[in-house]
């Protein structure tokens, strides 16, 4: 313990009765403030005033374009057909033993209002430097000054909050999607507890891993006695694009991956593969979609030692251009035909699957290395469905089986959630069509 | 056990977070900070200015301006050197700003410029008029009496303990001595908070060997502890750190009664115990030989809780369902540690607690140490 704790003795601020009426001011309003006070008034009070924002209408027509601002409201989730950030941090938690269905909504609305105020670039609660120097502050302050950053926050429910153990621990197990089943052992899974599973999960998605990163450490802070983080995972450099008109980004084997992926603005392939629609579970789920996260370790040592033509068999594309075997450009159909059998595109492309598509939304990851010198890297993978029974879980059995791709991968965790619908205006919070 | 000083990179955190808190204060016209009333200290390179060298207790503003060319820091002594407030990392050419509760009495205050030495002295008198010496709640004033006492009776109990835990070392008597350790320092660690308002007594009886300044010799506990289990020795050296080990803890147990204690260093120290446990048993750093950490674990949230306990009739008032929730954790995190006492009375050695056991642990610290956080602001500030 510190021996100068300055608070020990110390009485701070007995100002701390003032309100906190700098409560939704935004973060960058925050540093233009700070800003001017430091420098003692040489900041032209033009400055300060172009930094504050009227942003406390949290209504997404306030919001749209502003800061680089994803609106929160909506009929669906953001953060699953948005176009894709550049960083990921993802945390699945579980509920305390203690917690009880009222403390977990509780915690939902408390959690609502934090991830609308931080999607829209603005501070949790009373804010970093609150009026109260005796408190700690609410919001943890790194992200002061930085700009909403595209910030999306996605929340999922795992099947273990509907039961666990055989217990209805929360009144909720008539309300579980026969689509939320717990995922089926795949051959070639060596899976870590650990890193698999959980209650709840949030999706933190942003162009900037600090504005992720805080997302991430407040709501589970404010979770603190109700839920705590089971395993979390960060992730960089988007491996899978929702703009098909952009360049599609390069996994860490070099290669283009999810060339055919569904594009944001789809809607058509949107409502067929990725939205739950009326009459397929549970009415909660309506507008809402299963996503299956995978930390698949690639063994990149051994993946650097493959011939070009190997590493091309495996995928059934060229490195370079990324075009399908057989043609010539990326986006050209591809014959697969023309492929290796057992290549990572004729196993997985829609062609080979019935139309089969899933909506992936996948980072890759570098978690420094094993401790045998080896990267402890790989591809986070996130995939958004509308029915997991009918699309990942036959896709991944057939990859699975046959997969040339298996020889430099692995499956080591694993975790399935319903992510609902979306908060469609201020007042609603996450899972309220759940919980009623 | 404390590092003695904040690491860097956390010290300049804390500036960094002062400063914003400053200019944030300035522009809403803060009507507390820099007001007419604040007692202004001018700390240069060689000079500690104090506007004024008597002024009323109470809330107490110290407005601190460092116009020399180092970094400075200011601390307000009592009698013994006892810190009643401080602000490290004061930087050259910047502000910075103290609130604190001071009692009526005699005080000194130190500039240290480049953050080294004794500092610049410089004696003040707070007097009894104007400000309240004792906490508007009367309520307050009796936990402060009742914590005192508490943490009296704590060092009366701790002492007869290490003299039998050194007697078994100048006994040579190694099993009953490591039998002795954990208990001996119950009392310490349910009230470390107010040892380590002392200064000088916890860095000889309860620091680690990694936590050592440079030049300072390793005495106290964890130095025995290692002489115990890792090196099955009660010599000669081990043998006068024991009795060493008895004095500096006599000295603790006398100075107590002139411990400065108020409401907010009660609500804080209960967090900071919870603090403790978090960075320091909960991965096992604490007792890293003995693993006897559930013990120290134990004791510092039973005296976590007893700060809280006294202080919970206003806490309650004031903030009910902060106090439910603290009733609920501590009550949690006592029936999680009870699973790990044995049939003898002693908890079960920490390197038999599995990973999956220590996140337990890790996530009621975290549920508790949470809403205790903010225990001080529901007690003393609206």
């Amino acid at each position: 313990m510190d021996a100068e704790n300055e608070q020990q003795n110390g009485t701070p601020a007995a100002a701390a009765t003032a309100t906190p009426d700098r409560a939704a001011v935004s973060r960058r309003a925050v540093i233009g403030w700070a800003g001017a006070g430091v420098a003692l008034g040489v900041a032209a009070a033009g400055s300060v005033a172009a930094a504050v924002r009227q942003d406390d209408d949290p209504a997404p027509a306030a919001n749209a374009v502003v800061g680089g601002e994803v609106p929160f409201y909506g009929e669906h989730q953001a953060g699953i057909s948005t176009p894709v950030q550049d960083r990921l941090h993802f945390a699945a938690f579980d509920v305390s033993e203690k917690a009880t269905r009222d403390s977990l909504v509780k915690l939902l609305k408390e959690w609502t209002r934090a991830a609308a105020a931080m999607t829209g670039g603005r501070e949790v609660g009373t804010g970093a430097v609150p009026a109260s120097a005796e408190a700690p502050p609410d919001d943890t302050g790194e992200a002061l000054g930085l700009p909403a950053s595209r910030l999306t926050l996605t929340i999922g429910f795992g099947p273990s909050l509907f039961e666990k153990d055989g217990i209805d621990r929360f009144g909720l197990k008539a309300q579980r999607p026969d689509a939320l089943i717990e995922l089926p052992t795949f051959k070639g899974d060596k899976l870590d507890p650990l890193r698999s599973g959980g209650d709840l999960c949030v999706q933190a998605c942003a162009d900037d891993p600090q504005v992720a990163v805080h997302a991430i450490r407040n709501l589970a802070r404010i979770g603190m006695g109700t839920v705590n983080i089971r395993w979390s995972q960060l992730g960089f450099g988007k491996t899978s694009s929702t703009t098909p008109d952009e360049q599609t980004p390069r996994n860490l084997m070099g290669f283009k991956d999810g060339t055919h992926n569904i594009a944001g603005t789809d809607t058509a392939n949107l409502s067929e593969h990725v939205w739950a629609a009326p009459g397929d579970g549970p009415e909660w789920m309506t507008g809402g979609s299963y996503l299956v996260a995978r930390r698949i370790r690639m063994h990149i040592e051994t993946w650097d030692r493959a011939s070009l033509k190997d590493q091309e068999d495996t995928f059934g594309r060229t490195k370079g251009e990324g075009a399908p075997y057989g043609r010539a450009k990326e986006h050209d159909a591809p014959d697969l035909k023309a492929m290796p059998a057992t290549s990572h595109v004729a196993l997985a492309h829609p062609d080979a699957n019935n139309g089969l598509m899933i909506l992936r939304r996948g980072f890759s990851f570098t978690d420094g290395t094993d401790g045998l010198g080896r990267l402890d890297a790989g591809l986070f993978f996130l995939a958004y469905q509308r029915d997991t029974r009918k699309a990942f879980v036959p896709l991944q059995q057939r990859l699975a089986a046959s997969d040339k791709l298996n020889e430099y991968i692995q499956h080591v965790g694993s975790a399935h959630f319903a992510c609902p619908a979306g908060v469609r205006k201020p007042g609603e919070w996450w899972g309220q069509a759940l919980f009623g | 056990m404390p590092a003695r000083r904040r690491s860097t990179a956390a010290a300049l955190l804390s500036l960094a977070v002062a400063t914003a808190a400053l200019a944030g204060c300035a522009s809403k016209k803060d009507d507390k900070a820099g007001g007419a009333d604040a007692v202004k200290i001018n700390a240069t390179d060689t000079a500690c200015e104090v506007s004024t060298t008597s002024f009323p207790g109470g809330h107490v503003v110290l407005d601190i301006s460092n116009k020399g060319s180092k970094t400075t820091e200011v601390y307000v002594y009592a009698a013994g050197d006892k810190i009643v407030t401080e602000r490290e990392n004061i930087g050259p050419g910047t502000k910075a700003s103290i609130n604190a509760e001071i009692k009526a009495g005699s005080y000194e205050i130190a500039c240290k410029p480049g953050m080294v030495g004794d500092g610049i002295r410089q004696k003040i008198t707070v007097t009894g008029e104007g400000g309240s010496t004792a906490p508007a709640d009367p309520r307050l004033g009796a936990a402060v009496d009742s914590y005192r006492k508490y943490a009296q009776e704590q060092a009366d109990a701790t002492v007869p303990a290490v003299e039998a835990f050194a007697a078994a070392i100048k006994g040579g008597d190694l099993e009953k001595a490591k039998s002795l350790y954990a208990p001996s320092r119950t009392g310490w660690e349910r009230t470390e908070p107010v040892a380590e308002s002392f200064g000088d007594v916890d860095p000889k009886t309860d620091t680690r060997e990694d936590k050592l300044e440079q030049g300072q010799q390793w005495t106290g506990w964890h130095r025995l502890e290692k002489a115990l289990w890792a090196d099955a020795k009660t010599g000669d050296d081990e043998k006068k750190l024991a009795d060493q080990l008895v004095a500096d803890l006599k000295d603790w147990q006398k100075k107590i009664p002139e411990a400065e204690i108020t409401a907010t260093s009660m609500a804080n120290g209960a967090k900071e115990l919870l603090d403790e446990v978090a960075t320091n048993k909960i991965t096992g750093e604490e007792d890293r030989y003995s693993h006897t950490d559930l013990a120290d674990f134990q004791a510092n949230v039973e005296g976590a809780q007893k700060a809280y306990e006294l202080l919970k009739p206003v806490a309650a008032e004031k903030d009910p369902e902060l106090a439910r929730t603290l009733d609920s954790e501590f009550a949690a995190i006592t029936a999680l540690l009870a699973k790990y006492k044995q049939a003898d009375g002693t908890f079960t050695p920490y390197d038999k607690v599995t990973e999956a056991e220590r996140k337990a642990f890790s996530d009621a610290v975290n549920s508790l140490g949470e809403p205790l956080s903010k225990l001080a602001a529901a007690v003393v500030v609206k």
